[in-house]
């Protein structure tokens, strides 16, 4: 039997009286693209934070590879070296360069030697297109630049798996297309991926299986086409309509919604912006 | 409007108030300075002959000790408050351990500490420190700092984000691994100006250390100052010592200005 890479079994999270998590069951294949969408509150981003544990689970399992790394006894650091993680904030290191940043983990976690950590660290900046940015330090770079860094930082350390949390949500819109055109390379590459995310049209070309959450469940999941294009519960069609469309929030609904957008032209955004 | 017509008025009887004020003070130092015995000042505080005898030593073994100390006390206190922050910051028994410890020192007057590890210690324990009582001393001082500078440290290092810690142990970085090469360079920055004004009010209070006694050549300004003071009957070394403190504290001041405004432009 091939193990899965993410499970979770019986998911809850509280933080205080607030129940965030209320009993997620996850399965993420090797290889599969899985984008999680839902509205602002919904618990998203604290199951994908549960997932490397930022997050400590209330209650239920987190299955990584197959092994429970709820159990206090799992050696925690080295499976978050296996899970690449980037933030919507992007969270990079202001004190170190952009090489530094790629490198530090590298060196201090992985023990590779310097010049090992170099050599990968510039192919990885190569791959996010800032071969020429290297020597600067994060402060002087855009945001869209700065979140390309922040994945190559993750890859670096060749993980099995990567975890985007609204990876482009903090971004000016015109940047937001540069890293999704970065995650689409990832995920033709075979990359296991959960995104969380508001980038509908990316969720629709990329995605293997989007995730609707609401109130802390999983309302609805299945095939991008499904999901987005013709979703069965009234819940997730509420909340498309109104990230789809939102100038027409009352009037509009998920049937009147335009979903038709060119992709090929590389467009990723849909309508008007959501924010 | 109502509240121009008044307002001059008004500041016109407060700044009459205020001229009336330092016209009256004036007289009163003009007096003071008349019936001021200039002679005794000359003689007992500012006294050239005496003040010819301190030199070199007040600079060169004084001077040098006070800074000798000041820097020792703050290099080795500094590098415990840091692991005490850390260790405020974390949770469990060691939490418990960095609030004593924190609470107590800098709840003591400095002077106390000084004293405790200077006399109390060595006959608690039937020990001699190995250059006297000046070493107990030094060990205090280290504890006063080492507990102030934990607080400053603690607010430098509560104020690197969230995410950068997050980011670190995504990588698979440890707690200790994350401490010291993301949180403490990053909080360390942004307390560098605080820590300097600890450094002068450290310098400062090496003066305590007079308490623990010293030999001749392990003297700091104020130990000096007040030997001076018996062995010529004369305050001129007081003095001295007092001039001493300000020629290295002004300046350092003025550099802890400098660095809380490059920071604030930073931000």
């Amino acid at each position: 039997m091939v193990v899965a890479p993410i499970q979770t079994i019986g998911l809850h999270k509280s933080f205080g009286d607030l129940h965030v998590l209320k009993g997620i069951d996850l399965v993420v294949q090797k290889g599969e693209v899985v984008c999680v969408i839902g509205p602002s509150g919904s618990g998203k981003s604290t199951l994908l934070r549960s997932i490397n544990l930022l997050e400590w689970p209330s209650e239920g399992q987190v299955l990584i590879d197959g092994i429970n790394i709820v159990d206090p006894d799992a050696n925690l650091d080295k499976i978050r070296t296996r899970i690449g993680m980037v933030f919507q904030q992007f969270n990079l290191f202001p004190h170190m360069t952009v090489l530094g940043n790629v490198m530090v983990a590298q060196v201090r976690v992985l023990d590779r030697p310097k010049e090992e950590a170099r050599q990968i660290a510039l192919n990885m900046l190569e791959r996010v297109g800032l071969s020429d940015k290297v020597e600067q330090h994060p402060s002087q770079l855009s945001g869209g630049q700065q979140q390309r860094v922040a994945i190559a930082r993750a890859l670096a350390m060749n993980p099995e798996m990567m975890l985007f949390d609204e990876p482009t949500s903090a971004l000016d819109p015109e940047l937001v297309g540069e890293v999704l055109a970065v995650m689409r390379d990832l995920a033709n590459e075979g990359m296991t991926m959960m995104v969380v995310t508001h980038e509908m049209a990316f969720a629709r070309e990329v995605a293997d299986r989007v995730i609707f959450m609401d109130d802390g469940q999983i309302i609805e999941q299945g095939p991008p086409d499904k999901v987005i294009g013709n979703p069965d519960s009234p819940r997730t069609r509420t909340f498309l309509a109104r990230v789809l469309d939102p100038t027409h929030i009352d009037s509009a609904t998920p049937e009147t919604a335009d979903f038709s957008i060119d992709l090929s032209s590389g467009q990723f955004r849909l309508g008007p912006t959501h924010r | 409007m109502a509240l121009s017509d008044i307002r001059p008025t008004v500041r016109r009887r407060i700044s009459w108030g205020i001229s009336l004020g330092v016209a009256l003070i004036l007289v009163i130092a003009v007096a003071w300075f008349a019936v001021m015995n200039w002679d005794v000042l000359g003689r007992q505080f500012f006294n050239g002959e005496v003040a010819a005898k301190l030199f070199p030593d007040a600079i060169t073994v004084c001077l040098r000790n006070t800074l000798l100390y000041t820097i020792i006390c703050f290099v080795i206190g500094t590098f415990f408050a840091m692991v005490l922050a850390l260790m405020k910051m974390s949770r469990g028994p060691l939490r418990w351990f960095a609030i004593a410890f924190i609470e107590v020192f800098r709840g003591l007057p400095a002077m106390l500490t000084i004293f405790a590890f200077a006399f109390m210690v060595p006959m608690v324990f039937q020990y001699r420190w190995p250059i006297g009582g000046i070493f107990g001393g030094l060990i205090g001082l280290v504890c006063v700092t080492a507990a102030y500078n934990a607080e400053v440290i603690r607010s430098g290092l509560e104020a690197v984000p969230r995410g950068q810690r997050e980011a670190a142990r995504s990588l698979g970085m440890s707690i200790m691994t994350t401490n010291l090469i993301i949180i403490l360079p990053q909080g360390l920055r942004i307390v560098i100006p605080p820590l300097t004004n600890e450094f002068v009010m450290l310098l400062k209070d090496t003066a305590l250390l007079f308490i623990a006694g010293a030999s001749i050549g392990m003297r700091e300004l104020t130990t000096f100052g007040r030997d001076g003071l018996t062995t010529y009957s004369n305050g001129t070394p007081m003095i001295v010592a007092g001039v001493l403190y300000l020629i290295v504290t002004i300046p350092l001041t003025y550099l802890v200005g400098r660095l809380e405004k490059r920071m604030a432009v930073k931000k």
